[in-house]
């Protein structure tokens, strides 16, 4: 049985991993490839590295850092941010990258993804949606949630599949580092309008978070960084808990 | 040995190599003809689509070398997730074209009756069909492997499927018919399990 996915999402700048880490065992927690094989070990499914440099010399960092993972680290791994082409990809894959995560790039030129689904398939393409609740619709924003569209999330999210997406990485910006729990009610809705894969990311605080989203926001997938950075939810307990609930992982 | 493993512009072939590499085998990423009629094993990788695949294999040449190697002097080879489908006498992403034809059968869309989501991503296991070939695969049995697909290959013959999947419909994951070993799931990025059965296929020939 196809199990459901665990995906600790590692923040970058310049080649090391921002945002507090706090993980035992660990010689350097800033160290992207480090935390890599740390989480490969104990249980993650796939990584996702967002990569938030702005620099061209952090952008050559991050080839570096993911020729490294690729040799590293033999689970599969998404590179994210920053992302507006053919070439941009290119680069990143025949590094060692398996998908590539764009986002404000394909609002703002959404041919992006035929492109790339033609040139490398639309396996490798995930497309990440940050929206908003805003008086009852749910409104996609970009460059991090920062600048409003008038775009409606399942009506881009239709139209992103489409046009040849293979994975949709959906943030709820309303739940994103509350630790309340995920945005299930709009997750259960993607996943019923759609057909490809849907990432939930934004609010996971708790074990339950993760049960609630996979059962009642039918996720394929669960993506978190603060509650596995700082050793809050050990992966593997976390499947345990999730495997006695009947939802299938991969132990 | 050496391990001719094949770059014909279909995906990343270097995380393939590292896997290799970690397991002790010599290898070279290559589309010369020479390095492959040298190689003692030829390993097909590639992601993305049967068209372009075909395509490509054909503009670097190397369909009359794999016919000679594998298919003639049968040379141990090994496909992997769309290394595999183009094993197949038809594919059909995006539109129908003739395969290598080694193994007799079409791969086809993910068609499912409770239209479960496609592409078939993530980790699932795998089923061992039991027959004369079963022994390789054996400790494989309900191990978790990486897929990520949209199309699966319908084999012709029952007596070429090692290896099944269920996703809805029990979908083909392994096939084997002499020197060729395919699977459609990434061993490369499965683990440990997935290096295992690697080197099980490979140490048949070291």
């Amino acid at each position: 049985m196809l199990t459901k996915r665990i995906i600790p999402c590692l923040d970058i700048k310049n080649g090391r991993t921002v945002k507090g880490v706090n993980f035992v065992d660990l010689r350097d927690a800033g160290d992207p490839v480090e935390l890599a094989k740390q989480y490969a070990l104990k249980g993650a499914d796939e990584l996702v590295f967002l990569d938030i440099s702005a620099t061209l010399e952090g952008r050559k960092t991050r080839i570096e850092m993911v020729l490294k993972v690729a040799e590293q680290v033999n689970i599969p791994f998404t590179v994210g941010g920053g992302i507006s082409s053919i070439a941009d990809v290119d680069v990143l894959l025949q590094s060692g990258a398996d998908k590539v995560s764009i986002n404000s790039s394909a609002v703002k030129r959404p041919e992006l993804i035929n492109e790339l689904a033609n040139k490398f398939g639309s396996q490798c393409v995930v497309v990440a949606i940050d929206a908003k609740n805003i008086n009852g619709n749910w409104m996609v924003h970009l460059a991090g949630g920062t600048i409003p569209t008038e775009l409606n999330l399942f009506d881009w999210a239709k139209e992103v599949e489409q046009r040849g997406a293979g994975e949709i990485l959906f943030t709820s910006m309303d739940n994103d580092g509350t630790k309340d729990g995920f945005a299930n009610e709009a997750l259960a809705k993607l996943s019923e309008e759609l057909n490809i894969p849907i990432i939930a990311s934004g609010g996971a605080g708790t074990i339950q978070h993760f049960i609630d989203t996979f059962k009642i926001g039918k996720s394929d997938a669960a993506l978190a960084a603060s509650v596995f950075h700082f050793g809050e939810i050990p992966i593997l307990d976390l499947k345990e808990a999730l495997k006695k609930e009947n939802i299938p992982v991969r132990l | 040995m050496t391990i001719a493993i094949i770059k014909y512009g279909m995906g990343n072939v270097a995380s393939v190599q590292k896997v290799l590499k970690k397991l002790g085998y010599n290898s070279i990423i290559t589309n010369y003809a020479e390095d492959i009629r040298n190689a003692d094993l030829i390993l097909l990788p590639g992601v993305g689509s049967f068209k372009k695949g075909m395509e490509n294999l054909k503009q670097y040449g190397l369909i009359e070398v794999l016919n000679e190697e594998v298919l003639n002097k049968k040379k141990p080879f090994i496909g992997i997730c769309l290394g595999m489908q183009l094993l197949a006498t038809y594919g059909n992403e995006p539109t129908k074209v003739k395969g290598l034809n080694f193994i007799k059968g079409e791969v086809i869309k993910i068609n499912s009756p409770k239209n479960l989501r496609v592409p078939h991503l993530g980790w699932n296991s795998l089923n061992i069909v039991s027959n004369q070939k079963s022994e390789l695969y054996k400790p494989f049995n309900k191990q978790d492997f990486y897929f990520i697909h949209s199309y699966h290959f319908k084999a012709e013959a029952i007596e070429d499927v090692c290896i099944t999947v269920n996703y809805d419909l029990e979908m083909v994951a392994g096939l084997q018919k002499d020197n060729i070993y395919a699977m459609q799931f990434h061993p490369e990025k499965s683990q440990e399990v997935g290096l295992l059965l690697l080197k099980t296929i490979i140490d048949q020939y070291a």
